[in-house]
């Protein structure tokens, strides 16, 4: 941490000046530099606290058990139903104590030594590795316990990387407005479901696009879908250091 | 543009220190004068007789200005929100909320008239009322609305949620942002991927001029729409009044 220069006051405004001011510093190497150090920061501490990341792990496990013991052999509808909604309280538990975990003290440190577009994009970055992770560990299970009714297993583990994306992009910003709040994950849930429902539908219709086997996934659908990603990752970028100072 | 320094945020000077659009009265006669006209006119001008719909359709100068009202509320309360960024004024904050929350009786308006009219068009009198819930609730302009009052919903409990007054004013505006920006495209996504029973799906719905609806029907939509919108200002600016009120109460 320290070689990372200080105070960048990077935006207090949404005014276009300092938008193209926040621009001109993210294609230099000082916020990039940045970023991966925040990034490794977060690593690291999820490997020196490993209770946290084997607690989502048991998570995951515990509730694809439940399911296996509450159904057998769902159809393909069901399975994907199933399937979008525990990876979004997957998403909620692993990415709310990002923010969360942060004490007062030391979000002031983070304050004076790195900008908050730089905090917020490494965030970001290492919840969507967080969330890949875990999404590729649910889809295991889930086919294992209960069944594989996917007809393109490809592009449907694509489809799972890039929903987990989506879930992971919006409940990690969350995270960072009720942990300014000072809130439980439980106004994560509040805040983010009505938000996260039309993503929800579009990939549970691709997901039913993959299990049949005539029927190709409409490329124009993913596409909005990586679309809404980058325009959460702007809004983020944009409305953060909002939230960050007191 | 630079962030107002912390010391100028002066809580003690008046709220509306100017005299702005809002204490002018004009538009308030407008709105009664646009009302009256809609009731008026609609109930008695001339109307296309569809199979099915009939007589209901003097229904849309009453259920889609809801929606219209509505999202037009939003939209002023997210305004207000940036601008609550931009400035730091409480005023702004105060505004919107109470945009937020009129928009919400809007809506939930809308549902209502939206009920009434589907009870004598949509659903089927041999199945049970819930059924035929069942089937109707699946619309995707019902879930768009339901997502958009979830979301104010959240944004009011968010709010509520935090005692300190400048902190609350700031999270509630950022996520009155990061909501709106979200809800509102996949609301006009969501309806062209999902089938409905709303007409107009493959256009731009109600401001379609060639096939939508006829002329006749056209000269009492539009000013419904003004009207019942400027009488959703009218409400919030009451209201806006009043929690200024007892904001200063609060104050001394």
């Amino acid at each position: 941490m320290q070689q990372m220069p200080t105070s960048q006051d990077a935006g207090n405004a949404i005014t276009i000046n300092n938008i193209v001011l926040i621009l001109k510093t993210k294609l230099s190497s000082v916020l990039l530099k940045q970023i991966i150090t925040l990034f490794k920061k977060d690593l690291l501490l999820e490997i020196r606290q490993q209770y946290s990341f084997y607690g989502i792990l048991l998570y995951i496990g515990a509730t694809i058990f439940v399911l296996f013991m509450a159904v057998e052999a769902p159809e393909g509808n069901v399975w994907s139903g199933l399937f979008w909604v525990i990876q979004l309280f997957i998403c909620i538990n692993a990415v709310a104590k990002s923010f969360l975990q942060e004490s007062r003290g030391r979000m002031l440190y983070f304050y004076s030594v790195a900008s908050p577009v730089a905090f917020v994009l490494a965030k970001l970055l290492f919840n969507t590795l967080l969330m890949f992770v875990m999404s590729l560990l649910s889809l295991l299970l889930f086919t294992m316990f209960l069944g594989n009714p996917m007809q393109k297993v490809l592009p449907f583990v694509g489809l799972v990387v890039l929903g987990g994306w989506s879930i992971s992009l919006v409940f990690s910003f969350l995270a960072a407005i009720a942990a300014r709040a000072q809130q439980n994950a439980a106004i994560m849930a509040i805040l983010g479901f009505p938000i996260i429902v039309p993503q929800l539908v579009l990939l549970m219709r691709l997901s039913n696009t993959a299990f049949a086997p005539l029927l190709t996934i409409p490329m124009s659908t993913v596409l909005l879908l990586i679309a809404l990603d980058f325009l959460i990752i702007l809004l983020a970028v944009i409305l953060f250091p909002f939230l960050w100072k007191d | 543009m630079s962030p107002v320094p912390a010391q100028k945020i002066n809580r003690g000077e008046p709220m509306t220190e100017a005299k702005n659009y809002m204490h002018k009265y004009w538009w308030k006669i407008l709105s009664i004068v646009l009302l009256f006209y809609t009731v008026i006119a609609g109930f008695l001008f001339e109307v296309p007789r569809l199979p099915l719909l009939q007589e209901t359709i003097r229904n849309l100068y009453f259920h889609v200005c809801m929606w219209f009202a509505m999202m037009i509320l939003f939209t002023i309360s997210v305004v207000n929100a940036i601008k609550y960024l931009r400035t730091l004024k409480m005023k702004y904050d105060i505004y919107a909320r109470n945009f937020a929350v009129v928009g919400i009786l809007f809506g939930i308006l809308g549902y209502a008239t939206g009920a009434i009219w589907a009870s004598f068009t949509w659903a089927d009198p041999n199945i049970t009322v819930i059924d035929n819930f069942k089937t109707i609730a699946r619309d995707p302009k019902l879930i768009g609305a339901a997502i958009a009052l979830l979301v104010y919903f959240a944004y009011l409990i968010l709010r509520d949620s935090v005692q300190d007054m400048d902190k609350r004013a700031r999270i509630s505006s950022v996520y009155n942002i990061f909501a709106y920006a979200i809800l509102f495209p996949s609301i006009w996504i969501l309806p062209r991927v999902l089938d409905s029973l709303h007409p107009g799906q493959d256009g731009n719905p109600a401001l379609d001029v060639k096939n939508d609806i006829s002329s006749g029907m056209r000269i009492v939509f539009y000013p419904a729409v003004i009207g019942w919108t400027l009488l959703g200002v009218w409400i919030t600016t009451l209201k806006i009044r009043t929690s200024i009120i007892k904001e200063k109460k609060l104050s001394k």
